[in-house]
């Protein structure tokens, strides 16, 4: 079931293709960002022109958003790609559980940044209606890091709890069943997610963190202590999820699980209870993510999530489905594509690029572009 | 919705052909069962009748009425001929060739924007065409979706089909992404003078049947509907309603040619590789079909028909805009397939009725009684406001009204929990467990079984 049907294609002629493509396409891109470098334009057809005007340093910040971006791409992708391989099934419903994450932990961060200067309710439901704005309750990580450690806390268990409740009443009755059937279940379990978010929460896009401060100088470079602090807390946890997976026997089960069912069941590993820790990881990394990706970009809406979750699949399926190490690499890359790209094309198309990479990748290598290195 | 709606009385015959309304029936639908006719009609009587009474409810009887119910009548019409079009498009994918697509929306805008782009006229407010003829435009729509889902179908049909949902649905992503692009739009509009007009969307030619009502016999129509209540002039049904409903009901009919298109495939040689090809593909393989070539021509036919399914609904409002395709269509029609049991082009129809009627529109209907008739206090404007009340003084009144004012976030958590329903307990659903037979002729003939016996 899991293991990816080779069907009768050439593999070795289309790789030399792709490879070759990729190659050229790369070189001449690279070539282009040389000439941009140095302020070379030279007119080719229709209006486009080869190389042009780009700075180092916007380089420099567009690769830096690509690493913060990709962090959330790979720590989201993680959980995912655990329950692809575990679980079999691609889960629609992931990135409606970094929705849950980032207004759950929001909530509660508001509420302690908040304490006293509105009604406990409007800090719970994350600014519903009106009352003090977030640079007022002052949620940032400057002004109020206990509220921002807690919120991330807070939601990384609720999403947990979250989605080990759905998991016993919609997926534990269909353990047996194929990868269709649980792939549509879940796309049932994300509009239920989604919408009773937009039920509690309601449907306005809003400010959440304050800014106020946030950018300081760090060793002579000017940093938005956000994404430091995203970086940081996204790279331990993914060295955290390393060493669990590596180390520990729960990783080891989940290891033999992924890779052969039927063989861990009859070894004896009690794989029940490996789904629920798989349910518990990647639900709390998703819980986080989301935390983590408001954290960022200062607002939230409903559907933040939702609209994340290709991205977080091309991620998974860049670096090989099943292999953490191929979640974190693909959603660097992604997270690179999506904004490095800007240099070339218009900013409507820089997702499209990053899907249209997912699609390349699916199709001709659907092993991943690290292929052989999976290890649950 | 029980079990017994398939086991009909496929096999009772009366001898066809005595030129009666039923033997009419029976040369156009060859060889359809009379039960499934019956059950599409009763269903459409029974869910009508239920508009009918959601309008009594709301309204109750003033000369209002009748226009009220023409309207959501029209209503129920409209999206219930577009979901069945696109169900039964999406059904020859998935419930006869196992192809599971979910882009289906990529596809609908794909047919919808080539149709207005050839066909719009250049001086239009939004967006810009070349002003050709519409019919050209439409085949031109077909043609196009047709070709997107050649270039989708060949190197995707032979991964695995959850990958093939994930490459369908990044590329309806990537095709509505692009026509929701300015710099794209600005460019074609220099380039080649036309223009998909970005985020703002692309005016559409008018709908083919609001010629008729320029003629005499259009306005002979719209007159059939006032009458001399004590020497006033009453307008029981609006003209604008009957101008939508004349489309609605030219779409009804182009529903039923795509249930007959189908229902032929199906019975055709073509149709039993088909479905051998969902059942087992390594049969149809070894012997000797190339199912590749099956599933490439069976892909670019569905799509066709979900082009043209989209020219029909979102091409026939006047104007359109790429926040019509979000994938959550694509999800929609998916729930009416899999409502009426895919493999089961009846279940499409009786799935997108259902789905339509009880699912997407009901909802809405019946918050809207409760609050015109039960007088509720002002919502709540956040779900804290509403919860306050209910937790400290158990007055729950302030929930409800928020309850109401919400009813289209509640209406997706309804889908959500029917959807997973569904797939847990009745994954076939209402028809999908009917086993059709591959046969071309009729196995069923009257006391044909019992003799066997």
């Amino acid at each position: 079931m899991g293991i990816v049907k080779h069907t009768i294609t050439n593999r070795p002629s289309t790789d030399a293709l792709v490879v070759g493509f990729v190659a050229v396409v790369g070189g001449a891109l690279l070539l282009d960002l040389l000439a941009r470098f140095a302020a070379i334009e030279i007119p080719l057809l229709w209006g486009i022109t080869f190389g042009g005007q780009t700075t180092l340093a916007s380089f420099a910040s567009l690769l830096w958003s690509g690493i913060v971006v990709g962090l959330i791409f790979g720590l989201a992708g993680i959980g995912l790609s655990m329950t692809y391989s575990i679980l079999n099934f691609a889960n629609f419903s992931h990135g409606d559980l970094l929705t849950t994450g980032a207004f759950t932990g929001w909530g509660a961060a508001l509420l302690v940044a908040g304490w006293g200067l509105a009604d406990v309710g409007y800090l719970l439901t994350v600014r519903a209606g009106s009352g003090p704005g977030p640079t007022e309750i002052g949620a940032s990580i400057v002004s109020a890091p206990l509220a921002v450690a807690i919120g991330a806390l807070v939601a990384a268990s609720l999403t947990v709890a979250v989605a080990l409740a759905i998991d016993r009443t919609v997926y534990k009755p269909m353990r047996d069943r194929g990868g269709i059937a649980l792939l549509i279940a879940s796309i049932g379990v994300a509009l239920i997610l989604r919408y009773v978010i937009q039920f509690i929460y309601g449907s306005r896009n809003r400010g959440i963190t304050s800014t106020e401060g946030v950018r300081r100088d760090v060793l002579g470079v000017s940093v938005n202590l956000h994404d430091l602090t995203l970086v940081i807390i996204a790279v331990s946890l993914m060295v955290a999820m390393h060493l669990l997976l590596q180390r520990t026997k729960l990783g080891k089960a989940m290891r033999a699980m992924a890779d052969n069912k039927d063989l861990a069941l009859v070894t004896g590993i009690p794989t029940e209870r490996v789904v629920q820790a798989t349910w518990v990881l990647g639900a709390g990394l998703a819980g986080i993510s989301g935390y983590l990706y408001v954290l960022e970009r200062g607002t939230a809406e409903f559907n933040i999530g939702w609209f994340l979750l290709l991205f977080i699949f091309a991620a998974v399926i860049l670096g090989g489905i099943g292999s953490i190490y191929g979640a974190i690499a693909g959603g660097l890359v992604i997270g690179l594509v999506h904004e490095v790209s800007l240099i070339w094309i218009p900013s409507d198309f820089n997702a499209a690029a990053a899907f249209a990479i997912m699609i390349l990748v699916l199709l001709y290598r659907p092993e991943g572009i690290f292929a052989g290195v999976s290890t649950a | 919705m029980t079990g017994e709606s398939g086991s009909g009385p496929e096999s009772g015959g009366d001898p066809p052909g005595d030129g009666s309304i039923r033997a009419v029936f029976a040369d156009m639908f060859g060889r359809i069962e009379r039960s499934d006719v019956l059950i599409v009609a009763t269903a459409m009587v029974a869910v009508y009748t239920l508009f009918m009474i959601f309008v009594l409810l709301r309204l109750g009887i003033t000369t209002g009425t009748p226009n009220a119910i023409a309207s959501a009548w029209r209503e129920l019409t409209f999206l219930f001929a577009a979901y069945a079009m696109l169900a039964l498009a999406l059904n020859l994918h998935w419930g006869y060739t196992g192809l599971f697509n979910i882009g289906v929306a990529g596809f609908m805008a794909v047919g919808v924007y080539t149709m207005a782009l050839l066909s719009t006229s250049p001086d239009a407010v939004s967006g810009q065409g070349l002003g050709l003829p519409l019919p050209i435009g439409v085949i031109g729509g077909m043609i196009a979706a047709a070709l997107v889902g050649l270039v989708a179908a060949v190197p995707a049909l032979r991964v695995r089909a959850d990958y093939f949902a994930i490459v369908t649905l990044g590329l309806s992503e990537i095709i509505r992404l692009s026509l929701n692009s300015r710099t794209l739009s600005d460019w074609t509009r220099d380039r080649f003078g036309f223009a998909t007009g970005g985020g703002s969307g692309i005016d559409l030619p008018a709908r083919p049947t609001d010629a008729l009502f320029d003629t005499a016999a259009g306005e002979a129509l719209i007159d059939l509907f006032v009458v001399r209540i004590g020497g006033e002039e009453v307008t029981l049904v609006a003209a604008s309603v009957i101008r939508r409903f004349t489309w609605a009901l030219v779409m009804l009919g182009i529903m039923i040619g795509f249930y007959w298109l189908l229902r032929r495939i199906g019975y055709s040689p073509f149709g039993r590789v088909l479905k051998s090809i969902r059942e087992d593909e390594l049969v149809a393989q070894s012997l000797g079909k190339d199912t590749r070539i099956f599933k490439i021509k069976v892909f670019m036919l569905g799509c066709a028909l979900m082009g043209l399914g989209g020219i029909l609904w979102q091409g026939s409002q006047g104007f359109v805009s790429p926040d019509s395709f979000r994938p959550i269509v694509t999800f929609y029609v998916f729930v009416a397939v899999i409502i009426g049991g895919s493999g089961s082009n009846t279940g499409s129809v009786v799935g997108a009725l259902f789905f339509v009627s009880l699912l997407f529109l009901a909802p809405r209907r019946i918050g809207g009684i409760v609050d015109a008739r039960l007088d509720l206090i002002d919502a709540p404007g956040t779900f804290a406001g509403a919860a306050d009340p209910l937790v400290s003084v158990f007055n729950a009144e302030p929930m409800l009204a928020y309850t109401i004012d919400n009813i289209s976030a509640l209406q997706f958590i309804l889908l959500g929990i029917v959807l997973i329903l569904i797939v847990q307990n009745r994954p076939d659903g209402i028809m999908g467990h009917r086993t059709e037979t591959a046969a071309a002729v009729d196995l069923n003939r009257p006391n044909r079984g019992e003799e066997d016996e």
